[in-house]
């Protein structure tokens, strides 16, 4: 079977934000006993930053453009605790709310680690690879009952390569079976290097359509099926997850699309069907964020059975849910 | 489920709980009768000879399995030579909003006037506390401890396989030859021990009776029964009842009803706690099973109703009425009849099989209150079991629960048991460890431990009341360092146990020489070989537990006091011990800080976990090997059942941020709430203690629906059992619920009156919780699936 035609594109390095080049990472959380993003137990690590912008995204977090640390009013008894614990004074309270001005203030966490109610949370922090090989040692003896171990996830891993490699080597060093979750859009040269200390790639295929692609997550597609396709020569697992989600990719056209592709990649990978759901609401109203696609509702388990029974008749092995 | 098992469940479910009074109108009018004539266990076998000799006989349509305790299902007797009710006690049994027992007022006009008369000042309950010092007493009332046997004889028994292989003539023969054997020459006991002997014998006889009224009311039913498929149903069960258990069963249907006559005599004999479980019945029906399928005799379905019918006839069985204390440290109709299933057998094989999975399938169609089932999961025991009992886990019913089958056996070994005898034991009431068949492992109450760390901040003085209570250990202000105040909360602890064990020394002699259990006696190894009562060190193993509850709510006070008071040396430790006696009035910052900004336990966090094994082993320093009054040893456990609401409403606010009478960590489970790591965490922070020296830990995790859905969450639910085994993890439960769903049951109970939920080692319907319960579940961390 011939591989799929994919017309040569240039894309830009600079559309890929690298956070940071130092083998220290930028997360936004670390989940231990993560069961749906890889075979066994897993502890999977949520990397800040993405280039793509998805009008579904579920883990906003990631934004690089979010504050350093997010008050709760809810939550906060307003005691004062964090103010008088910030060494700069950036943490203040303003008409009964508490603002941390950015231009003073340093990002120790002082202010979050004081806070008696955790009304004050840090959205992200920095970890060197010792420390996230002691994390991931915890939970050794569940990795080895079922082939479980560590995720890179996101965010985009790729967002942040030099911390992601180096971590894949560690990892890989200690005998962890590692997987990274990634949109694809990065540079083959990262994802080569990153695919020979991978044992599975989690590989998300939005949309096959260049524009509408385009209009979906910001983004050309044709880099990320490239590198879909040179992965899939690879010795290395892979599972396609295809987001499903209603009004976006959900048409026939669509998973047609998406089947025939899949179907002519140099293996035919299983296909993991995430169903949109709004679980993520509410991280963005606490985000402050407007909740994206209002008006779109999970889609139901008929439309679910429909759509993994298209893209089955490609021969492909369709399983729903992570 | 056929329609003869969907009636019988109906009828079970729809039955409501009522008391019976007529147990407690023979039992007098035998003792009144037989009194002062005979040996205390002759007088008890006599009394209970008359009982089931005149006791109403119940055989109700569409049964297979017959027997019942009362005079007819869901009527529950009452035990007065143990503890006898006042008017006022069954009025609010009658009257009470959960757990209520309807009591005709004719009745209780009755029992005032036949009943209670007689046993006044005559009863277990009464000779207990007019021994015990007022020492014990006051700590008693002030909630450090309870007192299992203050309302219900000594329990928690399951059976091996003995009665299947051998019939009470067998076993009659076996006393006879024991009778003969006694030396007059030389053994300075053997009056008592010809006279315990007797009355096993009368108790044998008894209960062979009871099985031929029950024949013979099937004979006659069958006489008059017009349907000709119901009249061969009713002869075959009068065949069975001549059958059994006065010889071995031959087959299946034989061996269910060996064991519910069995189970009936023994909970009618006296209300031991956790009434009577079977132990491990796959295995020991396993050989009928086969045999049925190999000749032919039987079907996987007729197993399964037969199977279905026993069920129900647990279920029809309410805990007998508990009131004060006693029903609030375990308010259900749960009577605690675990069934264990998979396991090891005596040789060390796995001991599932295709009955495993018929059990399971039967628990999960019937959902019903009880019997419980668990699975007894061991290294060897093949992966579908545990899959299989996953599948009815996702129901969210609460049961199965899982039990560490190795580590068992390590429990038992390390108290020293054969390894045989550890093999064929398990696990009865919620979590207790024992050896089947052999052991009386008695549960003497319930201990509270954070209780302690209050008397040990204010100088053993009550918060709650101002009252004196606990050793002088000094005032807190004094305690130059963390491990003086360590060391103040190990002196409570010591002259808490010694005043629970010394207690309990007095109450096992007074158990032993006035309410001797002789049929109990007969059905556990080496009664007979030893001519000793069940209650008096008869059997081969005698075990005393005490059950520690609030181990995470004390550790999680002591690593705030050591975070704060002494690490940050934010907070003065007078401060602290004030703000504790005034429930943090005016201190919310303060509470919200000790109890966000504090290592606790649940999370793998060495800071709290070293605690967690230090008080630990302070706990078995106090309790674990000393001798008890039968030739056993004490051991402990970590348990609540719901003693942890009790408990949490006896004691003022502690420094992990707990407001004064909210519930205190229920089992061996993190405080409410405390676990945010996620369950891996949870399991490697209770694996850090060594459970294999404990008699059971009980560890509730709960997970929102969403964690479950598919096959291969199933898988990964299997695998973190798996994995908490092989870290040596004795037990662990499931709640698979959301908050949301927990709430609309609050707000409408009626159309939520089937949701179970796992409450400490049993399911209970939700809305039949107290509230401080339903508030305690509610609070549990869910964990998601990520």
């Amino acid at each position: 079977m011939p591989a799929p035609q994919i017309p040569d594109s240039p894309y830009s390095l600079g559309t890929i934000r690298r956070a940071e080049s130092s083998p220290t990472g930028l997360v936004f959380n670390i989940m231990r006993c993560a069961i749906h993003d890889g075979p066994g137990i897993r502890t999977t690590v949520f990397f800040k930053g993405c280039p793509l912008t998805c009008l579904w995204c579920h883990n906003p977090e990631h934004r690089l453009d979010l504050p350093a640390i997010l008050w709760d009013a809810g939550r906060c008894i307003g005691c004062g605790t964090c103010v008088a614990s910030c060494p700069t004074g950036a943490c203040r309270r303003k008409e009964g709310e508490i603002g941390i001005d950015p231009s003073c203030c340093r990002r120790c966490g002082r202010c979050a680690e004081v806070c008696p109610t955790e009304a004050l949370e840090r959205l992200s922090r920095r970890i060197e690879i010792e420390e996230l090989l002691a994390i991931l040692e915890r939970d050794r003896p569940f990795f080895e009952e079922g082939g479980g171990g560590v995720t890179f996830s996101g965010g985009e891993p790729f967002a942040q390569p030099a911390f992601l490699l180096a971590a894949l080597d560690a990892c890989g060093a200690r005998g962890f079976h590692r997987a990274v979750d990634t949109s694809g859009y990065t540079e083959p040269a990262l994802l080569a290097a990153a695919a020979g200390m991978t044992e599975l790639f989690l590989f998300d295929l939005k949309l096959i359509d260049p524009a509408r692609h385009r209009r979906a997550v910001g983004v050309d597609n044709r880099l990320i099926l490239r590198n879909l396709v040179s992965l899939a020569e690879k010795q290395v697992d892979l599972i396609v997850r295809i987001p499903l989600i209603p009004g976006v990719n959900d048409g026939a056209d669509d998973l047609a699309a998406a089947g025939a592709f899949i179907a002519r990649l140099p293996r035919r990978p299983p296909v993991d069907l995430l169903p949109y759901h709004r679980a993520a609401d509410g991280k963005y109203r606490s985000l402050k964020l407007p909740v994206p696609l209002p008006n779109t509702e999970a889609p139901c388990p008929e439309a679910v059975e429909e759509a993994a029974r298209r893209l089955s008749a490609y021969g492909l092995e369709v399983r729903i849910g992570g | 489920m056929t329609p003869r098992i969907e009636r019988l469940r109906a009828r079970s479910l729809e039955t409501p709980v009522s008391l019976s009074i007529e147990r407690a109108l023979l039992v007098t009018d035998a003792a009144r009768r037989h009194g002062g004539r005979y040996s205390t266990p002759v007088l008890r076998a006599l009394i209970f000879r008359d009982l089931l000799a005149e006791k109403t006989i119940f055989l109700g349509e569409d049964e297979l399995i017959v027997g019942e305790r009362g005079p007819a299902p869901k009527a529950v007797p009452t035990f007065p030579e143990w503890t006898c009710h006042s008017p006022e006690d069954l009025r609010v049994l009658d009257s009470r909003p959960r757990t209520a027992y309807r009591v005709a007022p004719e009745d209780i006009a009755r029992y005032a006037t036949e009943v209670i008369p007689f046993w006044e000042g005559r009863t277990v309950r009464e000779r207990i506390f007019a021994e015990l010092t007022p020492e014990w007493r006051a700590a008693y009332d002030a909630g450090v401890f309870t007192e299992f046997l203050e309302q219900r004889a000594p329990g928690h028994t399951a059976l091996d396989g003995l009665i299947y292989r051998r019939g009470l003539r067998d076993l009659q023969a076996e006393i006879a030859a024991s009778l003969a054997a006694l030396d007059d020459l030389t053994d300075p006991e053997v009056r008592d021990r010809a006279e315990q002997l007797r009355a096993m014998d009368i108790a044998c006889e008894a209960v062979i009776a009871f099985a031929g009224r029950h024949a013979a009311r099937a004979e006659e039913q069958a006489a008059r029964q017009p349907d000709p498929v119901r009249r061969a149903e009713l002869r075959r069960i009068a065949a069975v009842c001549r059958r059994v258990p006065a010889h071995p069963p031959r087959d299946f249907w034989e061996a269910l009803q060996a064991y519910w006559f069995v189970h009936l005599a023994v909970i009618t004999e006296l209300n031991g706690w956790d009434a009577m479980s079977p132990g491990h019945l796959d295995q020991h029906l396993q050989p009928f099973y086969d045999q049925g399928l190999r000749e032919g005799s039987l079907t996987r379905e007729q197993a399964k109703e037969l199977l279905a019918c026993f069920w129900i006839k647990v279920n029809n069985h309410p805990a007998p009425p508990k009131v004060g204390v006693t029903a609030k440290e375990s308010g259900t109709y749960n009577d605690f009849t675990q069934v264990n299933l998979g396991g090891l057998t005596p040789d060390g094989g796995s001991g599932a099989s295709a009955l495993t999975e018929l059990i399971l399938e039967v628990a999960s169609e019937l959902r019903l209150l009880q019997p419980q089932p668990s699975l007894h999961l061991s290294r060897i025991t093949p992966e579908r079991y545990l899959l299989a009992a996953c599948r009815v886990i996702r129901e969210g019913n609460g049961w199965p629960s899982v039990f560490n089958a190795d580590l068992v056996v390590q429990e038992l070994l390390a108290a020293g048991k054969s390894l045989e005898d550890a093999r064929e034991g398990g696990t009865s009431g919620c979590i207790e460890t024992g050896a089947f068949g052999k052991e009386a492992y008695i549960l003497t109450g319930y201990l509270n431990v954070p209780k302690l760390l209050e008397f040990a901040l204010n100088d053993g003085c009550d918060l709650r009341t101002g009252n004196p209570i606990g050793l002088r250990t000094g005032k807190a202000e004094t305690f130059p360092g963390f491990d003086r105040l360590y060391g103040a909360f190990e002196a409570q602890l010591r002259w808490a146990v010694d005043l629970k064990v010394g207690g309990s020394h007095r109450i096992e002699r007074i158990v032993a020489r006035t309410c001797p259990a002789p049929f109990l006696s007969v059905l556990i190894r080496d009664c007979i070989a030893r001519g000793r009562d069940y209650t008096d060190g008869g059997p081969r193993y005698n075990t005393s537990f005490i059950a520690c509850v609030g181990i995470g709510t004390t550790v999680d006070a002591l690593s705030a006091i050591r975070t704060h008071v002494f690490e940050k040396a934010a907070l003065p430790l007078p401060r602290l011990v004030q703000a504790l006696a005034r429930d943090f009035a005016g201190e919310e910052p303060l509470r919200l800080t000790l109890r966000n900004r504090t290592p606790r336990y649940g999370n793998d966090d060495e800071r709290a976990d070293r605690l967690l094994e230090r008080v630990y082993g302070s706990l078995l320093r106090a309790i674990d090997g000393r001798p008890n009054t039968r030739g056993g040893r004490w051991h402990l456990n970590l348990l609540s059942t719901t003693c942890h609401v009790y408990f949490g409403r006896m004691l003022a606010a502690s420094a992990d941020g707990r407001h004064a009478g909210e519930p205190v960590s229920d089992g061996a489970s993190p405080a409410p709430g405390a676990d945010r790591a996620g369950p891996t965490a949870v399991l490697r922070s209770l694996a850090r203690i060594d459970q294999s020296r404990s008699g059971g830990t009980l560890l509730n995790l709960r997970f929102l629906p969403d964690f479950l859905k598919s096959e291969r969450d199933l898988a990964k639910l299997a695998q973190l059992i798996r994995t908490y085994f092989r870290l040596h993890g004795h037990h662990v439960q499931f709640n698979i619920v959301d908050d949301a769903t927990l709430r609309r049951a609050q707000e409408h109970p009626r159309e939520y009156r089937d949701l179970l939920v796992r409450v400490a080692g049993y399911s209970d319907f939700f809305v039949d919780l107290d509230p401080g319960i339903q508030e305690e579940i509610i609070r549990r961390t869910a964990h998601r699936g990520g």
